[in-house]
């Protein structure tokens, strides 16, 4: 084990262990978490080698890069002690080579007379290759770590450069400059920090099952995943404008995204359909026999509808013989508008992890958004499924609810506990209403009515194109 | 749609889902697309053991595609790539479905596939 820094972004805090330990999952790499502080961009690791460190690094969204850590310390003098004591065996290397040293001071500043005389203050590493500022053969830093406000840094680092970050993906794929988005589109940082929480890479399939105009498929297919997507609104699907195949102008849609990001080949497609009624093959439950799953991850941010709340297909009212012969006769028509109904947002987190469930192969991934009202009592209570273990909670605060990034793994037939999913299997077959039996459903529901409401009072004065869906008017 | 997608789609119907004759859905008047891509090794690799072959097999031939063989190929067929690689990429994601529709082989009740997209709502009798 070696010790590496890795210079983090001060944002987003929550998710950024999260995101290191996703990343070192899917580059197959050993990774101990050796210094981490919430309010401090500098964590320093334990990886087996450079390759790994550059493996992990080169993807990650909440960093700016990786270093060799040569030393660290409270003060300057504590730093070159600790140089020369861990790291002269490295320096050797570099004696002739093109090098470039510079300052990176978080929260605190230093004019360019003391940047010099840090810089000096490392002549004992003696040095004496060509200074380069652009394409240097090695690059090393100090970093500074100030309290706010703070007139000396409370801890210094020096390292040596391996790896920049994949955090320019932020900008590659900014909302901004995307050809077609809807009020929605999660930004392009948080999907691609969420297709990272799921392990998205090259070889893997990824599913979203309420796409939207695609932001998490884009996503997962920029880290090489192959991607598909649903969602009740065919409009979002099929997009704005004329039709692309004749080749009008003006056709804004989901695979004319793919195509800006030259993506296209990883995109499956995506089809117009309910989670409630999904036509992907459910295979058996876990707990028995072979997990028939084929989804190596599913990403979604489910509706939870603000203004007219969350629909799935169905009546409100059960519908008797003469309106079934109605809807028979008039489906086929280009103007039939198959029915909604309103639909508990509890019920469709269940949903989404029975689904996940009966879907993904052993050791997937599922990476849920899920909104709360900042309560105390709420804020603990997560969804839970006998074949789904949590591996992450990330939240991202607002004033007065937040957001959570639930991140789950399901588990191997033989790590299924057989007792909890028979308890699942009974509060299904005595048809108790689940809301009555389950702890959290109740705390969560009492809390979600509260967070609707703030985001209703949020939303005065502009419009909200919420996900609930209004009916689907282009075709059946 | 790539035809992939038909690898993992039944009938939506829940009554239907569970008779085997719903999967998979057949597709009628197809009219087919191709575009060239790269192979995709990691990813023919990693799929192919998820492939229900026999259902695959049947959907080609109803689309008047080439034959696939009897068998799945082991992932060691595959090569780097090999032809049984590159003939399985071009049908699995190169080749996709731009209009037509699915048919449920149980129940009968058929998707509209327009413009490349398939519309899995169902009418309000059969939810
Ligand atoms: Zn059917």
């Amino acid at each position: 084990m070696r010790e590496y820094l890795v210079r983090l972004v001060q944002m987003h805090e929550s998710f950024r262990k999260a995101e290191l330990q996703a990343l070192a999952d899917v580059s197959g790499v050993e990774m101990h978490i050796i210094k981490y502080e919430e309010d401090s961009p500098f964590c320093v690791i334990g990886l087996p080698s450079d390759k790994a460190a550059h493996a992990m690094i080169s993807r990650s969204i909440l960093s700016q890069g990786i270093y060799e850590l040569w030393g660290h310390g409270r003060n300057y003098n504590a730093l070159h002690a600790s140089i020369k004591n861990l790291s002269p065996s490295k320096w050797n290397a570099y004696h002739e080579t093109p090098f470039r040293f510079t300052l990176d001071s978080f929260r605190g500043s230093r004019t360019p007379t003391e940047q010099r005389d840090i810089v000096e203050s490392f002549s004992y590493l003696e040095f004496a290759g060509p200074i380069r500022m652009k394409e240097a053969d090695v690059s090393f830093r100090v970093f500074e770590d100030y309290d706010h406000e703070a007139p000396e840094p409370k801890y210094l680092y020096m390292g040596r450069f391996i790896s920049g970050s994949g955090r320019h993906a932020k900008t590659m794929y900014d909302l901004k400059k995307r050809h077609y988005i809807s009020t929605t589109s999660m930004d392009a940082e948080l999907a691609l920090l969420t297709a990272n929480i799921a392990l998205a890479a090259p070889g893997k399939f990824f599913f979203d099952p309420f796409m939207g105009t695609g932001g998490f498929p884009i996503a997962c297919s920029h880290f090489g995943a192959i991607t598909c997507g649903s969602d009740i609104d065919g409009r979002s699907i099929r997009g704005t404008g004329g039709s692309a195949r004749k080749g009008q102008m003006g056709k804004k849609d989901v695979e004319g995204n793919f195509r800006q990001y030259g993506l296209e080949e990883r995109y499956l497609g995506g089809f117009v359909s309910d989670l409630t009624n999904t036509p992907l093959r459910i295979t058996t439950p876990c707990g028995n026999e072979q997990n028939g799953g084929y989804l190596d991850g599913i990403i979604c941010d489910p509706p939870y509808g603000i203004r007219e709340g969350l629909k799935v297909l169905g009546s409100r009212e059960k519908l008797g013989d003469k309106e079934r012969a109605t809807h028979h006769d008039r489906c086929k028509e280009p103007t039939y508008i198959p029915p909604k109904r309103p639909y508990s947002f509890i019920a469709m987190l269940d949903d989404i992890l029975a689904f996940a469930a009966s879907t993904l192969v052993d050791g997937g991934r599922l990476s849920m958004w899920m909104p709360t009202a900042n309560d105390e009592d709420i804020e603990l209570v997560i969804p839970t499924h006998p074949c789904l273990e949590i591996v992450s909670v990330c939240v991202q605060p607002f004033n007065k609810w937040s957001r959570r990034l639930l991140t789950y793994r399901r588990l191997s037939d033989s790590e299924v506990s057989q007792d909890s999913l028979h308890m699942t299997k009974k509060e299904y077959e005595t048809g108790i209403k689940a809301d009555e039996l389950n702890g959290f459903r109740r705390k969560y529901f009492e809390g979600f009515k509260e967070f609707q409401k703030l985001r209703l009072e949020t939303a005065t004065g502009r419009r909200v194109s919420d996900e609930s869906t209004e009916l689907e008017k282009t075709s059946n | 749609m790539k035809l992939l997608t038909l690898n993992f789609l039944t009938c939506a119907i829940k009554t239907c889902k569970t008779s085997p004759s719903s999967f998979p859905l057949h597709p009628q008047d197809a009219e087919l697309e191709i575009v060239e891509s790269d192979v995709n090794m990691a990813f023919l690799r990693n799929i192919l053991p998820r492939l229900m072959w026999e259902e695959l097999r049947g959907i080609t031939r109803e689309l008047g595609l080439p034959e696939l063989p009897e068998t799945a190929p082991a992932a060691e067929d595959l090569g780097e790539p090999s032809q049984v690689a590159k003939d399985l990429h071009r049908l699995l994601l190169e080749t996709s479905i731009r209009e037509g529709k699915l048919v449920c082989g149980n129940c009968g009740h058929e998707y509209a596939v327009k413009e490349g997209i398939a519309n899995f709502l169902l009418p309000g009798h059969l939810v």
